[in-house]
């Protein structure tokens, strides 16, 4: 049986057609899971969206599960003691209100850390987590200078029971890696996030801020949120709400 | 003529035995060797050969697209190293008869990766069970 071109082409658009709008067919859904060969892409931009009207005093699941995590300890040297976030206080001097945030890196789409770095070792990954390659990071600061979020931290002493998923060492700079090792592992959440949920006040929201069908992109399209120091038009992959 | 023969023949052996013997007292060499404990024998990554001339090319090339790219394939990748070299008694490659440490020590090679990277094997203990943490 002989089959003319055009229907052919008519019979393979009906085909394609057919499994895109199938029920229960997903194609797009099928080719966000990268695998491990696969490198990260532009296709998504990580971020997180945080509630600080449910963010409370005294909780610190976030800071803590943090610190777990990538084994941040303390010297007992508040001063140079690593921070990847920090508990911040927002108080109006009028009224007297106060409200409570977590301020880690802001994950910027335009980052001054990488404008700044004079090696290259700051740097953002094509997903939009900006990070530090302490393999070329010669320690000098000029990013924590340049970031208006305070996010960075120096290495000040010898770090032993470094976990193997997040190397950490003196003389170098770090910051929140928005737990890079999870996202490429496929856990789709950073550790803070998942802690806020599980013991927290639910005030942490991870996604892909470029898929408009993820819970964190539909949020911030019918709510407001903001960002921190918006005057700077940085476009922080990190937004807030009730600011 | 026979007698020639076996002159010959117990001198060859003679050495040849003598010989065997030689490589079997390494205890006695003079020249200090490092110590090569390969706990998990098997080809991994590459052939022996291979792996003591190149490790290092390796290891660079796989840093760099597990740092920009993500990509995190356990072939190459240093945790993997350590988890199969790690010393059996101390878990790490380091220490006087460590994997890595003994034949840098001995060819005078600084070893920069442990400096931020983990020399421990990576063990699974109830860190990676859930709990309410404690605040």
């Amino acid at each position: 049986m002989s089959i003319s071109r055009r229907k052919f082409m008519q019979a393979g658009a009906a085909a394609v057609t057919g499994a895109a709008i199938a029920p229960g067919i997903h194609l797009v859904e099928l080719a966000q899971a990268r695998s491990p060969e696969e490198a990260a892409s532009t296709a998504k931009r990580w971020g997180l969206l945080i509630d600080s009207e449910k963010c409370t005093a005294g909780c610190s699941f976030c800071v803590d599960a943090c610190h777990t995590e990538h084994n941040i300890t303390s010297n007992n040297r508040p001063e140079t003691d690593a921070q990847w976030i920090r508990k911040v206080t927002a108080k109006d001097p009028d009224t007297g209100y106060t409200h409570y945030l977590p301020v880690m890196c802001q994950h910027c789409e335009k980052p001054p850390c990488v404008d700044v770095c004079p090696t290259g070792a700051s740097f953002k990954r094509a997903d939009g987590i900006v990070l530090v390659d302490k393999h070329i990071c010669i320690g000098c600061r000029y990013c924590m200078m340049a970031c208006p979020y305070k996010a960075r931290s120096f290495i000040h002493e010898e770090i032993t029971n470094q976990k193997s998923y997040v190397p950490r060492g003196k003389g170098t700079v770090e910051s929140c890696t928005l737990c890079v090792h999870k996202i490429d592992r496929g856990d789709n959440n950073t550790a803070c996030a998942e802690a806020c949920t599980e013991f927290g006040n639910d005030a942490i929201l991870f996604g892909d801020l470029s898929d408009l069908k993820t819970e964190i992109a539909k949020r911030r399209k019918t709510e407001p949120s903001r960002q921190l120091r918006s005057d700077l038009n940085l476009n922080t992959g990190v937004r807030y709400q009730g600011l | 003529m026979i007698t020639r023969f076996l002159i010959l023949f117990v001198l060859l052996f003679g050495f040849a035995a003598t010989g065997v013997a030689d490589a079997d007292k390494s205890d006695d060499i003079r020249t200090p060797l490092p110590v090569i404990k390969i706990t998990k024998p098997g080809k991994c990554v590459d052939d022996t050969d291979e792996m003591r001339r190149n490790h290092m090319d390796k290891i660079l090339h796989q840093r760099d697209i597990t740092m920009y790219d993500g990509i995190r394939t356990k072939q190459y990748s240093l945790s993997n190293c350590v988890d199969c070299h790690a010393d059996e008694k101390t878990n790490s490659v380091l220490g006087k008869e460590g994997f890595c440490e003994s034949c840098h020590t001995y060819t005078a090679v600084t070893i920069d990766c442990f400096s931020c990277h983990s020399d421990k094997r990576e063990v699974k203990t109830s860190d990676n069970i859930k709990g309410k943490p404690e605040q």
